[in-house]
């Protein structure tokens, strides 16, 4: 038997109202079929299963809302991991790192049964503030305090504990409402509850990271040209924006550089097995999401465009999944478009770089000792200081800078 | 197609695109992304699904001469294959 829980989709996130079952009691699911639409403060959230069996019970209403951690349904999962004993968050996560079930919760012990969200744990507002900064469900705290309260002291043990759980915690996404319709104007409350959303992860951020800059300024001829050629020959919907090619480069340069594409634990630096990059979106209406291209190294050029595109429209129109959300493990974001030249990222909690790209623009470039207009443009690198040096983050700068110089060998 | 019908074609494109915008509103030598806050990715979208629904392959090379509503009329109306 294994639990279906509510995912937490940022260490900012500490509840979710569920929004629909895909599945009902006696259906079958398979590991990573949908299960359920979360709705959040990042918007409605497809969650998939974790593990394959039989629904044996929904244990909460659509239009619950429910606390992070809290059991959602019991499976009556396939092969012999069926003991009774519920399956703890952190064993799943090492063994199936891609799934919805390694986003760690602040559960310490499972629920068997969620509590309403209005249930008021006692704690002073002091905690409760900790808390909401930290990320961490008070509701899945052991209170250490008079009475069971839950002091400061036990919300820092938890957001410890939850950030030495796994390495790959979600990340403090940026978080607009999509819950709206596709298209709908965000109402005022969607609006704060983004820029609350905002404030608490970059808040947490600046506080817990020391961070590093660095920039350069990459010769973009080579990429530009390659580009025009390419597209020249293939059918409009076929084409590639060169957004693709500074992903796909970003994506081989952390092998070059992996502690980029990794956490820190309060001790040690821990490196994610997996590249994924999280790209940042905006939305018209305000806001962005900077959800994962998954295995953006090991795909193609044509690959990662199509799940470029894809990931666009479900961020602009809804249907992001939740593995998208939480699975980042470095971001990439571009104000080119927008005519800026250079960004300084800040960084999201729990990854430890965010890699900027501005406006290709023509600049005199030195080739040679002569001169030429060239299209440049401005990466920078914002990075954690307590998991790499600046040494290491300018050796990730220029191996961007190569790889761009050979486009077709992305 | 008429250059009316072609307007309104390009018109609920965009408007599937990116459905917050008001067709009324649409300004039609003012450039997509400056008024509706389109961006690469939409505005390939738009190249695409205007691929299909008009048969006319743009270069990309021609991809600025699409970027006003005006613009992309005046381009498409000429090269729209015979009915």
């Amino acid at each position: 038997m294994s639990e279906f829980k509510m995912p937490s989709l940022g260490a900012d996130m500490d509840a979710g109202t569920l929004a629909a079952w895909h599945k009902g009691v006696g259906d079958r699911v398979q590991r990573g079929e949908l299960m359920a639409d979360v709705e959040t403060d990042k918007g409605v959230i497809a969650v998939e299963a974790f593990e394959s069996g039989l629904i044996e019970r929904l244990l909460v209403n659509v239009g619950d809302r429910v606390p992070v951690g809290s059991v959602l349904a019991i499976i009556h999962a396939d092969g012999p991991a069926t003991a009774s004993q519920p399956l703890q968050a952190d064993t799943v996560a090492s063994a199936t790192p891609d799934s919805v079930a390694a986003i760690p919760t602040a559960a310490s012990e499972p629920q068997h049964a969620p509590a309403a969200i209005t249930d008021r744990v006692p704690m002073s507002p002091s905690a409760r503030r900790l808390a909401r900064e930290l990320g961490v469900d008070p509701h899945t705290v052991h209170g250490t305090g008079t009475g069971g309260a839950v002091t400061r002291d036990d919300i820092e043990r938890a957001a410890a504990s939850e950030r030495q759980r796994v390495p790959a915690v979600p990340a403090a996404a940026v978080a607009p409402p999509a819950t709206a319709p596709a298209g709908a104007r965000m109402n005022a409350n969607a609006q704060l509850r983004m820029r609350q959303t905002i404030a608490a992860a970059m808040s947490k951020s600046k506080r817990e990271i020391p961070h590093y800059y660095l920039s350069t300024t990459i010769d973009m001829h080579a990429a530009t040209s390659w580009l025009a050629e390419h597209n020249e020959t293939r059918p409009m919907a076929d084409r590639l924006l060169y957004g693709v090619l500074l992903i796909k480069a970003v994506a081989r340069a952390l092998h070059t550089v992996p502690e980029l594409n990794a956490t820190w634990n309060g001790q040690q630096v821990i490196l994610n097995p997996k590249i994924h990059v999280g790209v940042a979106i905006s939305l018209r209406q305000g806001g962005l999401l900077a959800p994962a291209i998954h295995d953006a190294d090991q795909k193609n050029l044509d690959q990662l465009m199509q799940a470029f595109r894809d990931l666009v429209q479900r961020t602009r129109t809804g249907g992001l999944r939740a593995a998208e959300l939480s699975d980042p493990t470095i971001t990439v974001t571009s104000l080119g478009e927008n005519g800026v030249e250079s960004v300084f990222g800040v960084i999201y909690p729990p990854q430890v770089a965010i890699v900027g790209f501005g406006k290709i623009v023509q600049r005199p470039w030195s080739i040679d000792g002569g001169i030429f207009s060239r299209p440049v443009i401005t990466a920078t690198l914002s990075g954690d200081h307590r998991v790499s040096d600046g040494h290491r983050g300018g050796l990730f700068l220029s191996t961007v800078e190569k790889l761009l110089q050979e486009p077709g060998q992305l | 197609m008429t250059e009316s019908e072609l307007r309104q074609t390009i018109v609920t494109l965009l408007c599937d695109i990116a459905p917050e915008i008001d067709p009324a509103q649409i300004l039609p030598d003012v450039s997509f992304r400056e008024q509706l806050d389109i961006d690469s990715m939409d505005f390939q979208n738009l190249m695409i699904a205007l691929n299909k629904r008009t048969g006319v392959d743009v270069p990309e090379r021609d991809y600025p001469k699409m970027t006003t509503l005006n613009g992309a009329v005046s381009y498409l109306l000429p090269r729209l294959p015979p009915t």
